[in-house]
């Protein structure tokens, strides 16, 4: 992985205005506030986080379809927020998006073969019918799809197999870059496991970069080789995946990976959990200081106040946390090495 | 439109001890959720039919119950939650009137002394400021307290058997954390049996004593939480914990059950995993496998494991009479 990235994200915000009464002042939530990160071809990057933390904003503003309020998302060396609508078409062919949930995404009243097919008639590609034939017929024996599917709509079909046609509809231009926002979230686990490793084999295949964005570790960990966790519209740590997994910094992805439930059960006996108190603070109202400092273990005085920015731990390793200098006088308790 | 019967569940037997935990496992459809409600009798009847078995509680049989004793039986020795806390709470009630409205039904005490038992159950679940947060309506909770809500109504009556339909399935992994502590440390506390219904192998691990595997309506592996993690017998159970990814292990492959789940309108000759099974048989096709017992206390529901079976059992043996 050298050179330059495909995707850049330099300091990404984006704030919606809310009235909390009808007369009343307005308020901006910040629903991401800050961010930064980028993403080298064929990687697979995940953005980590619990509801409400800004994942899904961000995903939007990475795909153009939010504007941003400052800050700048860079897709092969050009500036998103600046194309006009023909560059922003271009642009889309390179940087396509599975979404969550395959109940709503896929238009009702088309055909499994319009729907993947419509992407090359909106970009004038592959007029030719036996090109088109021979490109339908490989994008739907790489996505799993029967090709007696083609005629069928959406509603025929399972949650898997429409996940499935997301899938194919979104590889249908070779792109870049695709932006996953859950893409698993809403299957059962036999039929996740089937589309992950989809997922997996597609990447190698068509070489292709994947922002990831999840609320689950581990699937994260599974499809993931860099990871950057989310709370209250700010990225807290990145890492690659190993080592968030093995030696995580901030006090926040150390509570949420220990809060993961594992599927062992001798594991589960043996482990200790770090509780958070209380629920994620309303982002119409973030704490002062450091966001995460009312639910922390290891809050100082200085937290309070103090707005930790990203700080280096190790090369490519990067926690929001004023205390990593001290780490090493944390509790050996801590989680994950077991 | 042809009317047609629908097995949501068909076959399930288990014992339930104090203090214990059993995890039903399966995926959407597999009927674990019917399964819960008909225990407490809460399908609505008709469409739904529950026609054959029995529900043992304290050696009586809860099918044979009129409404009058079931209602003493519902939310008092055998409470319920559920899935969507937003949705199960009463909108226009405070969540103090919600579970007073239990203590004082099934207590038979004052409005007053009950406010005061839902203000004492509130801090029990651990919500800040009870005093004041008893006032409040559900909206005014988040996603985690409304869970905790929901358990101080199904603890107020101190009950003995708690049923949890997927109590956590909404909420974030460190909400889930909290929820599943308090349950956990209320059980120990009250001696509680709890049916844990789940998708989340993860929480199964974490939470059960016992578990039974369902798939398409069927009971198809029942063992103890470390037997069946280690030993899985069922091609089903093993096809499911390999499809899991953890966040200890990196799989490069996760070992996916090719398919989908069957439709359960028709119903099966043979075998209803065998269209998905690796290692099924051209038996499988065409018989239906029996309930095998196997030693330790397992069953398991494929003919893999005949030859290990003690006694079989078919699921269509009724012991109780027909309702």
């Amino acid at each position: 992985m050298s050179g330059a990235p495909i995707l850049e994200v330099r300091n990404l915000k984006k704030y919606f205005d809310v009235r909390k009464s009808l007369f009343g002042e307005k308020t901006a939530v910040k629903a991401v506030d800050g961010v930064s990160f980028s993403v080298m071809p064929q990687e697979s990057f995940a953005v980590v986080g619990e509801s409400g933390c800004g994942k899904t904003t961000l995903g939007k503003l990475v795909l153009a379809l939010e504007k941003s309020t400052e800050g700048s998302v860079i897709f092969d060396g050009n500036d998103v927020s600046k194309m006009n609508t023909a560059a922003l078409k271009k642009m889309r062919r390179e940087m396509q998006v599975i979404f969550q949930d395959p109940y709503s995404s896929l238009n009702p009243r088309m055909t499994v073969e319009d729907i993947i097919t419509e992407p090359w008639i909106i970009h004038g590609m592959h007029k030719d019918p036996a090109e088109r034939a021979k490109k339908l017929a490989k994008l739907l024996d790489d996505c799993g799809i029967a090709k007696s599917y083609l005629p069928r709509h959406p509603h025929e079909f399972s949650g898997g197999q429409r996940q499935r046609v997301g899938i194919a509809r979104a590889l249908s231009l070779d792109p870049k870059l695709v932006v996953a926002d859950e893409p698993v979230s809403a299957l059962d686990v036999s039929i996740q496991a089937q589309i992950l490793n989809l997922l997996k084999d597609l990447q190698q295949e068509r070489k292709l970069a994947y922002l990831f964005i999840s609320h689950d570790f581990s699937v994260v960990r599974h499809l993931c080789t860099r990871i950057a966790v989310m709370y209250l519209g700010r990225v807290v740590e990145t890492a690659d995946s190993e080592t968030l997994f093995n030696d995580p910094q901030h006090p926040y992805t150390e509570a949420l990976l220990s809060a993961v439930p594992v599927p062992d059960p001798s594991i589960e006996k043996r482990r200790k959990r770090i509780l958070l108190t209380g629920d994620v603070p309303s982002p119409l109202k973030p704490p002062s200081g450091c966001r995460f400092h009312p639910r922390c273990r290891y809050m100082k005085d200085s937290c309070q106040t103090n707005d930790q920015a990203l700080i280096a731990a190790k090369p490519g390793h990067e926690a929001a946390c004023e205390i990593l200098p001290f780490k090493a006088a944390r509790s050996a308790a801590a989680l994950i090495a077991l | 439109m042809r009317e047609r019967t629908v097995k949501a569940v068909d076959g399930v037997t288990y014992d339930l001890h104090p203090g214990k935990t059993l995890a039903v496992v399966g995926e959407s459809g597999s009927g674990k959720s019917v399964h819960a409600l008909s225990i407490l009798r809460l399908l609505p009847e008709p469409p739904a039919q529950v026609v054959g078995g029995e529900i043992l509680f304290q050696g009586q049989d809860l099918l044979k119950m009129d409404h009058e004793q079931m209602r003493k039986i519902r939310g008092n020795r055998i409470a319920m939650i559920f899935q969507e806390p937003m949705t199960s709470l009463n909108p226009v009630l405070k969540v103090g009137e919600q579970i007073a409205e239990a203590v004082v039904l099934h207590q038979g005490v004052s409005q007053t002394k009950a406010w005061a038992k839902a203000v004492d159950l509130l801090k029990k679940v651990g919500i800040p400021h009870p005093e004041e947060r008893v006032n409040d309506y559900p909206h005014q909770f988040s996603g985690g307290m409304r869970q905790r809500a929901m358990i101080a109504i199904a603890l107020s009556c101190e009950p003995d058997v708690l049923i949890a339909d997927e109590p956590t399935t909404a909420l974030d992994v460190t909400i889930q954390a909290q929820i599943l502590d308090l349950m956990k440390q209320l059980q120990s506390e009250y001696k509680m049996a709890i049916v844990l219904i789940t998708h989340n192998i993860g929480v199964v691990a974490e939470m059960a004593d016992d578990v039974v595997v369902m798939y398409a309506g069927r009971a198809v592996e029942h063992a103890s939480v470390n037997d069946l993690f280690k030993n899985p017998k069922h091609p089903y159970t093993k096809g499911l914990l390999g499809s899991v990814p953890s966040i200890y292990v990196r799989k490069e492959r996760l070992e996916a059950i090719s398919g989908q789940p069957p439709d359960l309108s028709g119903g099966f000759v043979g075998c209803p995993f065998e269209p998905r099974c690796g290692c099924a048989r051209p038996r499988c096709m065409t018989d239906d496998p029996p309930q095998f017992h196997l030693p330790d206390a397992r069953m398991s529901n494929c003919w893999e494991n005949e030859n290990e079976s003690t006694q079989h059992s078919h699921r269509h043996e009724r012991t109780g009479g027909k309702r």
